[in-house]
């Protein structure tokens, strides 16, 4: 009974409950950082850690925080595991943090951790707690592991540095794509994997807020200019 | 209960108390290191633009074979001692910043706007073992399209001939002026002339150098779609070689030698 839960917890967020596909979570940073896959790679690391033990931290003391101020003690929480992992990576991977700059910092205001924290580690136990905030760290990664493939590969020919396709300006034959290289193109992949998802997961559909009367059309501009 | 006054404010307090420790005990302690990268950082690339970095020996001994020097940009001399600064940890950049320590540079000689020049700077000397001058490594910045490009440029002991080029910070657009970090364009800048009868001639072109140009040894490559981002750069070189700049210090070290 105990491990079908965990399994639950451990797996929807990858496709079913994603959190940047389903709820639209924490792009900013997938635009930001997915230009580079080993990048990425220690982006998405820094994201999982920080959301687990946030997500571990605050459910050991759920039964303490007052209501009150409770968003400001996660927030807390989450600031202190932040800066923890970015003096880290200024101390061990000089390199990466000098080109993830600003988000890690930004970390902070993802509404990944924030929204786990509060719909999920207030409520349950610690250590499911921890593998909820796991699990929403990995479906995170999934999505930005696989932009960053995309773009980096098409837009720069190579993954982790490694050259792929010999780009023309090398004496090679592949023009890289332009677009994949400015931080928007993330905005098109997510959104083409969104699509994705929901045509083979139909429930995640959104039920339209208000209907479009049908036969509502717009005015006609030249028939008034004649009545004027 | 968990509502109380008493009871919001004892959490909130030993919430802090706890997060403020654990925040400084991993800032305090990975101070040290950091710096250490910090420092690195820089170093890399000043080797990779003199061409003697490796990448197995440790970085501090191999930039042992530099001679950083202070140089005075009007009187061209170079010199060890400059008010009790560490050379070694002397940043001319932080130092162009203090109003005490630099000059604003008139808008009309600003050519690659950056506002102020520290009256003191530091460039690197590389000597091979008979103590005699191989290479010299000057610091050079400039704006692109979006900011400030940062970097290294190694002149060969003729003083008038490049040989290396590397930029440590630079705000360009990835895939067009980024492009500035391409090891295939900055190998175009080798042997490559910046003086031409004590002008400077060195620059940036718009499209591919024609080979049978009598110019072509004074012109590199531009950077195609980074119009600006090259221009900044000829900008740059214009500047720094310039009365302004490193010419009086270039001058003099060909005169002594």
């Amino acid at each position: 009974m105990m491990g079908k839960r965990y399994k639950q917890v451990l797996f929807r967020p990858l496709i079913e409950e994603n959190p940047i596909t389903l709820q639209i979570l924490g792009i900013c940073s997938a635009l930001a950082v997915t230009s580079n896959l080993s990048v990425t790679l220690i982006m998405c690391l820094a994201l999982t850690a920080v959301v687990s033990f946030s997500n571990l931290f605050i459910s050991i003391i759920r039964k303490h925080i007052p209501n009150s101020v409770r968003i400001i003690i996660q927030m807390t929480i989450i600031a202190s595991l932040v800066i923890v992992v970015d003096e880290l990576l200024k101390a061990y991977d000089y390199e990466t943090s000098k080109k993830l700059t600003v988000f890690v910092g930004l970390i902070i205001t993802n509404c990944i951790v924030m929204g786990r924290a509060e719909t999920f580690a207030m409520k349950e136990k610690p250590l499911i707690s921890f593998v909820d905030g796991l699990a929403n760290g990995l479906g995170y990664s999934l999505i930005l592991i696989t932009v960053a493939i995309v773009r980096e590969l098409f837009g720069y020919g190579t993954l982790m540095g490694y050259e792929l396709l010999p780009l023309i300006s090398n004496g090679g034959w592949y023009q890289p794509n332009n677009l994949l290289v400015l931080p928007p193109s993330s905005f098109i992949l997510i959104g083409l994997m969104i699509w994705a998802i929901r045509t083979y997961k139909k429930d995640q559909i959104e039920v339209n807020d208000f209907n479009v009367s049908p036969h509502t059309t717009a005015p006609d501009l030249n028939k008034r200019e004649l009545n004027v | 209960m968990n509502d109380s006054i008493i009871k919001t404010l004892v959490v909130s307090f030993m919430v802090c108390l706890f997060c403020s420790l654990i925040v400084s005990y991993a800032a305090v302690s990975l101070r040290e290191t950091q710096n250490i990268n910090k420092l690195n950082d820089q170093r890399i690339k000043i080797l990779k633009t003199a061409s003697i970095y490796k990448a197995n020996i440790p970085i501090e001994e191999q930039f042992l074979k530099l001679t950083p020097k202070f140089v005075n940009f009007s009187s061209g001399e170079l010199f060890d001692e400059y008010e009790g600064f560490d050379i070694d940890m002397y940043d001319p950049v932080y130092f162009s910043k203090q109003p005490k320590y630099s000059t604003p540079i008139p808008s009309k000689e600003d050519i690659a706007v950056i506002k102020n020049k520290e009256n003191i700077g530091k460039i690197y000397l590389l000597k091979n073992q008979n103590n005699q001058l191989e290479k010299i490594i000057l610091p050079i910045r400039g704006y692109g399209l979006w900011g400030i490009l940062f970097g290294y440029i190694a002149i060969d002991s003729d003083l008038n001939t490049v040989r290396g080029l590397e930029f440590y910070a630079h705000k360009e657009t990835p895939g067009l002026g980024a492009e500035v970090d391409n090891p295939k364009w900055k190998a175009l800048w080798d042997g490559k002339k910046i003086y031409k009868d004590e002008q400077i001639q060195l620059k940036v072109i718009k499209g591919k150098v024609d080979p049978s140009n009598i110019l072509a040894e004074y012109q590199v490559d531009g950077l195609s779609g980074a119009t600006l981002t090259s221009r900044g750069v000829t900008n740059m070189i214009s500047f720094w070689f310039s009365d302004s700049g490193y010419k009086e210090t270039l001058m003099r070290l060909k005169y002594d030698g």
